[in-house]
């Protein structure tokens, strides 16, 4: 059974964390997460951000937040990364799959994935 | 939508816009089959015009996009089972304390055009990824089982420096969904 307890454990592990990490993310994934994305599979889009993030232990770099309705309906679920000094860079049709080779290749590895930017639909 | 849980991530993204700092979403099903949701804030309220106007999929406060097409969906959802979804609210200029918005959305889950559930777990996990500063109460209650979620209760433990957004809490609560969905012990949801 989860029990509180180990809640408390986690607060326990974050005390040092949280100091640094305030305002460090020098990366934003931000999922469009209006009606339109949702209907069009923002949901598990997101969900995979999260995750990938973590493993790949960049959770200190990078901040997964949810934005309302781009514009761009048709292209949904879409996914807009900022990073300082650099041009944003907007995939579409995102899934879980594409969401996770995002993460290695351009969160991690620094190349953006052109096949999946708006530019290549 | 493809899940009724997919309309409860939009639906409760209106509460979201309308500043809410607490949301209760309750999912009650009965023996009959007959299930009622229930997603209510403590957000700014709607005036009477506002509230006129909600199920208007042509209508939306374009300047907060607090409305759009997602009551419409919702009320398809509902009606196409014989169900229905009605909304009272009170805008914050008639009572500037007891002010917020509730929505009620009856389903047949017997119907064919039922629409499955889906993953309410994920559904809440993103609703606290994307706004860990908001308490949520959640509830789901089926003649079978009950599940639910107080996030006052999460932090009176966590304490005001660990936000509920933060991975291992976010993996703490979908285990701790997971494990009362599965009615208790937990073992084929273990995940983390």
């Amino acid at each position: 059974m989860k029990s509180l307890a180990e809640l408390a454990a986690i607060k326990e592990r974050m005390k040092d964390k949280v100091a640094i990490r305030e305002g460090s993310g020098s990366i934003r994934v931000v999922v469009g997460m209006a009606t339109c994305g949702i209907a069009a599979g923002a949901r598990p889009v997101l969900s995979s951000f999260v995750d990938e993030v973590n493993r790949a232990g960049l959770t200190e770099k990078v901040t997964v937040t949810q934005t309302g309705c781009i514009g761009i309906c048709q292209y949904e679920p879409v996914v807009e990364i900022f990073e300082e000094g650099k041009e944003k860079v907007t995939y579409v049709k995102m899934t879980a799959e594409k969401a996770a080779r995002v993460v290695a290749e351009h969160i991690k590895g620094g190349r953006v994935v052109d096949e999946f930017t708006i530019g290549n639909k | 939508m493809k899940e009724l849980s997919l309309n409860i991530l939009d639906i409760t993204q209106n509460s979201i816009s309308a500043g809410a700092t607490h949301i209760t979403i309750a999912l009650t099903e009965e023996e009959n089959g007959r299930l009622t949701l229930v997603i209510a804030d403590n957000g700014c309220g709607m005036t009477e015009e506002v509230l006129r106007r909600v199920s208007d999929p042509f209508y939306t406060t374009r300047t907060t996009r607090k409305v759009g097409m997602g009551i419409s969906l919702l009320t398809l959802a509902a009606e196409q089972t014989g169900g229905e979804v009605t909304i009272t609210s009170v805008h914050e200029s008639v009572d500037p304390v007891g002010h917020g918005t509730t929505l009620t959305a009856t389903f047949d889950t017997r119907s064919i055009d039922f629409p499955p559930l889906g993953d309410m777990v994920e559904t809440l996990s993103v609703i606290i990824q994307g706004h860990p500063e908001i308490d949520y109460s959640f509830r789901h209650t089926t003649p079978a089982l009950a599940v639910g979620l107080e996030t006052t209760d999460l932090r009176e433990v966590l304490g005001e420096d660990v936000s509920l957004g933060e991975y291992e809490v976010m993996q703490w609560i979908e285990s701790y969904l997971r494990e009362q969905y599965s009615g208790g012990d937990g073992s084929e949801d273990e995940t983390v």
